[in-house]
């Protein structure tokens, strides 16, 4: 039986090796953050974080993952108390549906981990594997900037 | 998620079945009222003060949440925070049929408003007997009843005293908008700290005890049946509960939800097919749409008894694919049957309706179904909510007392989802000598632009059963909403026009609501062809618009969106300037845009550089609501525009995935989307969540025949349609 480490959390997981990631952080550990987009690894609504990399995790079997600690979205905060990232994201009306947006945390996340201050080019590059359907993208590039300390968004409402 | 039936204790209030009907009201607009014409249909108030309002709206993603939060709060004279929200519920909230069609904030925002008006001042007259002061004397705010002397009475202390059965009177007062706090403020959205922390907040994420996990069989094409099934080795798998078959429908229930998942694909290999039915391949599309039955209604005609006047005549035909909603997470429902009683928690946008289908197809008294809301991924229309809601009802009739949880796989979604339909239409115009248009004759070809419940028919899996139910056949929407024909006649002055809807009632592919129905095609066609006229006249694309409009709220949005934009500026070599306008329904929100793309030549490939939009939604309630919907409506468009149609062959559709259906990603994005909101304190509240697909598409041609000296009259603009016309 596997053993996971979840957001801190370690578990052992009555799964087959092969299961992918996705079904195990919903059905073992409960967790609502990582979805289910396409199960094909071609829209980036299941990313999570592993060591350091936006892991797709409606691919990557748990079989692979012992020892190397997930964080999921559940792992940067809650709704009444968010991590930074989370807090630019509310901040930023950064979703309509949302449905998307978890995993654009993670993908953002993954990506100030290793570059704290990426340009909006290397923010663009990074998010282009996660697909949002109610163009959110303004919101989101806001956000991002945002977490990553730089000047507001070139983009707004004008009263 | 915890399941919460039946009864609902919120904010102190219980929650019971609610409203009589009674004639209709006059005059300023009522919204919903007439059909749920007592407070308590939409305002509860509780002991702890708080407040309860429901809504027979649903959250999609549009923020309506937080915008009737907000109209509730200034009316009352309460925190946003004490307001607390139900949404669409066969069982708690009034009827407001789907939500759709832009009308959450005309419909729900204006009957929350006025019952909100009337509940604040059934608390003032309560209040003001107990001081023995005329109510008029005192102030309600921040959750209680002020006297002059500064003497308040907390709104949980009146409520005793408050009838809130009564209907709400026609007279009653609004607050001045001149003295708002809350409507017109940016408060953040309400669900997004839970969507960022990963909280249960999508039907996807329920996990009701003693909860099955469903998939469902589809056949591998549109119509074909099943001729054989050796199921046995399927239902043996370990965790499989059954595998369930009636007529074609076929669906496998697992206690896991990857044993469901394994169990659908050994499914699928047992699984014999045969026939189906046949499509015409992508070449015949538009001529095979031009060959199909259709009735003619005129919809418009203006000066039929002049003659023709003379000038120079243009005509132009433009052409729509079929395209899809593409919900990012595939449909998904749950449902538990008692035995007697079905509920069926449900992302899709009419749980009325939806209840009227289950308990047809099911046989069920009404009365034995309820149906909740709860949030799913944005739909943008009929995508595949009501069907997964039908397949778990099915389902939880089959295993009672054990709530079924239905997921469609990404496939699923994208080959059975009903597409927004293929279109045609014809404009021909007479351009006067004095520059301006003096005849203009349109048509537009269309399929129906809505198959949704009430009928069971409409349901995908009830005509596949032992005993199916057929689809009703469809009906026009009528002006002045309409459906294929919405926006079909132009806002702008012509002394002799005739507008025609040629309605097709046969279509080789299944269709229904996409965002905007037929005014995404029909704002393309006559905005596009506004341009060529312009450029045959010789005229500015924004001032031929100008010397066309009487209306001062299309000028202004106009006019706002031309000088933020800096029209008329010369752009580096390689981009081109479009603009485009349209005034959703002809009733709803006014919206103008202007766009600057790039449009490289040897790849034919558009980009869509910036954009510069102006909107005129009545009374602002949030905002950031509007401009986050005028934003995601253009980037949508604008994927439509330039990148999608639904690839299919002779045997139906073959776009079953991101990859074979490709939409918009980051590199796609503009450096820059501003929106410039024109605020109408005290105007009727006009839907503003479709307004910006057609403007976008037709802003995107006029400004790539401006780049590159093409006119493309099909959608969507792909780059092979962009070589073709430069002759690359």
């Amino acid at each position: 039986m596997p053993t996971l480490t979840v957001n801190g959390r370690a578990q052992a997981v009555a799964a087959e090796p092969e299961t992918p990631l996705l079904y195990v952080l919903r059905d073992e550990f409960g967790l609502n953050g990582a979805k289910f987009g396409c199960g094909l690894g071609q829209c980036g609504a299941c990313t999570v974080e592993v060591e350091g990399r936006a892991v797709l995790s409606c691919l990557t079997p748990i079989g692979l993952l012992e020892g190397r600690p997930v964080t999921t979205v559940e792992g940067l905060g809650t709704p009444e108390n968010p991590g930074p990232l989370q807090a630019a994201f509310i901040a930023e009306n950064a979703a309509q549906c949302g449905y998307c947006i978890a995993g654009m945390v993670m993908r953002a996340y993954a990506l100030l981990r290793n570059n704290p201050h990426p340009g909006e080019a290397e923010i663009r590059d990074a998010l282009r594997l996660n697909l949002c359907r109610c163009g959110t993208h303004m919101r989101i590039l806001a956000a991002v900037r945002r977490a990553a300390g730089r000047e507001p968004a070139a983009t707004g409402a004008t009263p | 998620m915890a399941l919460t039936r039946r009864t609902l204790l919120v904010g102190g209030a219980l929650l019971v079945g609610i409203g009589l009907p009674r004639p209709a009201r006059a005059a300023a607009p009522t919204g919903s009222l007439p059909a749920a014409p007592r407070i308590d249909a939409w305002i509860r108030l509780g002991e702890d003060g708080a407040a309860t309002v429901l809504t027979g709206k649903a959250e999609l993603g549009q923020g309506i949440k937080t915008a009737l939060i907000q109209v509730a709060a200034e009316e009352l004279g309460l925190d946003p925070a004490s307001v607390h929200l139900v949404t669409a519920d066969t069982e708690l909230t009034p009827n407001e049929g789907y939500t759709a069609g832009s009308h959450s904030m005309q419909d729900s925002a204006t009957a929350i408003r006025l019952a909100a008006a009337a509940a604040r001042a059934l608390l003032a007259e309560a209040a003001g007997r107990r001081l023995g002061l005329p109510p008029e004397s005192l102030t309600v705010a921040d959750g209680a009843v002020a006297a002059p002397d500064g003497m308040r009475l907390p709104f949980g202390e009146l409520v005793q005293e408050v009838d809130l059965e009564a209907e709400v009177p026609a007279t009653t007062p609004l607050r001045d908008p001149a003295t708002y706090t809350m409507v017109g403020r940016p408060l953040p959205r309400v669900d997004i700290p839970g969507k960022v922390a990963g909280a249960a907040s999508y039907v996807q994420d329920i996990r009701a005890p003693g909860m099955v996990h469903a998939r469902i069989l589809r056949p591998p094409r549109p119509g074909a049946r099943l001729v054989a099934l050796e199921a046995e080795s399927v239902a043996a798998r370990s965790g499989v509960i059954r595998v369930h078959r009636d007529g074609d429908f076929v669906a496998v229930l697992a206690e896991r939800e990857y044993a469901a998942v394994t169990a659908l694909r050994a499914l699928a290999r047992v699984a014999v097919w045969q026939g189906g039915t046949v499509v015409p391949e992508p070449d015949a599309l538009f001529s095979d749409l031009a060959g199909r039955k259709a009735e003619r209604t005129v919809i418009h005609e203006a000066g039929a008894g002049t003659p023709v006047p003379a000038g120079r005549r243009l005509t132009a035909q433009y052409r729509r694919r079929y395209q899809m909603h593409g919900s990012i997470g595939p449909s998904c429902a749950v449902a538990e049957f008692d035995g007697s009683r079905l509920t069926v928690w449900s992302h899709a946008q009419g749980m009325f309706p939806l209840r009227k289908a289950l308990a047809e197809m099911l046989a069920l008294p009404e009365d034995q179904v309820r149906c909740i809301h709860v949030e799913g991924s944005g739909c943008y229309g009929h995508n595949g909510a009501d069907d997964a809601a039908g397949d778990a009802a099915l389902l939880a009739r089959a295993l009672p007392g054990r709530p079924v949880r239905v997921q469609y796989t990404r496939e699923q979604e994208h080959l059975w989802e009903p597409y927004g339909g293929a279109m045609l239409t014809e404009a021909s115009a007479v351009l006067g000598p004095d520059g301006r248009i003096a005849d203009w004759d349109y048509s537009v070809r269309s399929p129906t632009h809505l198959t949704r419940p009430p009928g069971a028919g409409q349901l995908l899996s009830a005509r596949m059963l032992e005993k199916p139910f057929r689809a009703p056949p469809p009906k026009a929407l009528p002006q002045p909403e309409g459906g294929g024909d919405r926006n079909a006649i132009p806002l702008y002055r012509l002394p002799r026009a005739r507008v025609a809807h040629d309605f097709v009632t046969d279509m080789p592919l299944r269709v229904s609501a996409l965002r905007s129905l037929g005014a995404y095609m029909n704002v393309f066609s006559i905005e596009s062809f506004l341009d060529e006229l312009a450029e045959a006249a010789g005229a500015d694309p924004v001032a031929f618009r100008l010397a066309h409009l009487d209306d001062p709220r299309a000028r202004a949005v106009i006019e706002a969106a031309a000088e933020r934009f800096g029209w008329g500026r010369t752009l580096q070599r390689g981009h081109g300037a479009g603009f485009a306008f349209a005034r959703y329904k002809n009733l709803a929100a006014y919206c103008a845009l202007a766009v600057e793309v790039a449009v490289a030549r040897e790849s034919g490939r558009v980009r869509l550089v910036r954009a510069q939009g102006a909107v005129d939604a009545g009374q602002i309630v949030n905002p950031h609501g509007i401009r986050d919907q005028i934003e995601g409506g253009i980037i949508q468009a604008m994927s439509w525009s330039l990148f999608e149609a639904v690839a299919h062959d002779a045997e139906g559709p073959t776009s079953r995935d991101w990859s074979t259906y490709p939409i918009a990603r980051f590199p796609d994005i503009p450096e820059r989307l501003d929106v410039h909101l024109i605020d109408r304190p005290g105007a009727p509240f006009l839907g503003a969540g479709e307004v910006a697909q057609g403007p976008t598409a037709a802003a995107l041609a006029n400004a790539i025949r401006q780049a590159a000296g093409v006119r493309l009259r099909e959608l969507p603009m792909r780059p092979e349609l962009v070589k073709a016309g430069i002759g690359v």
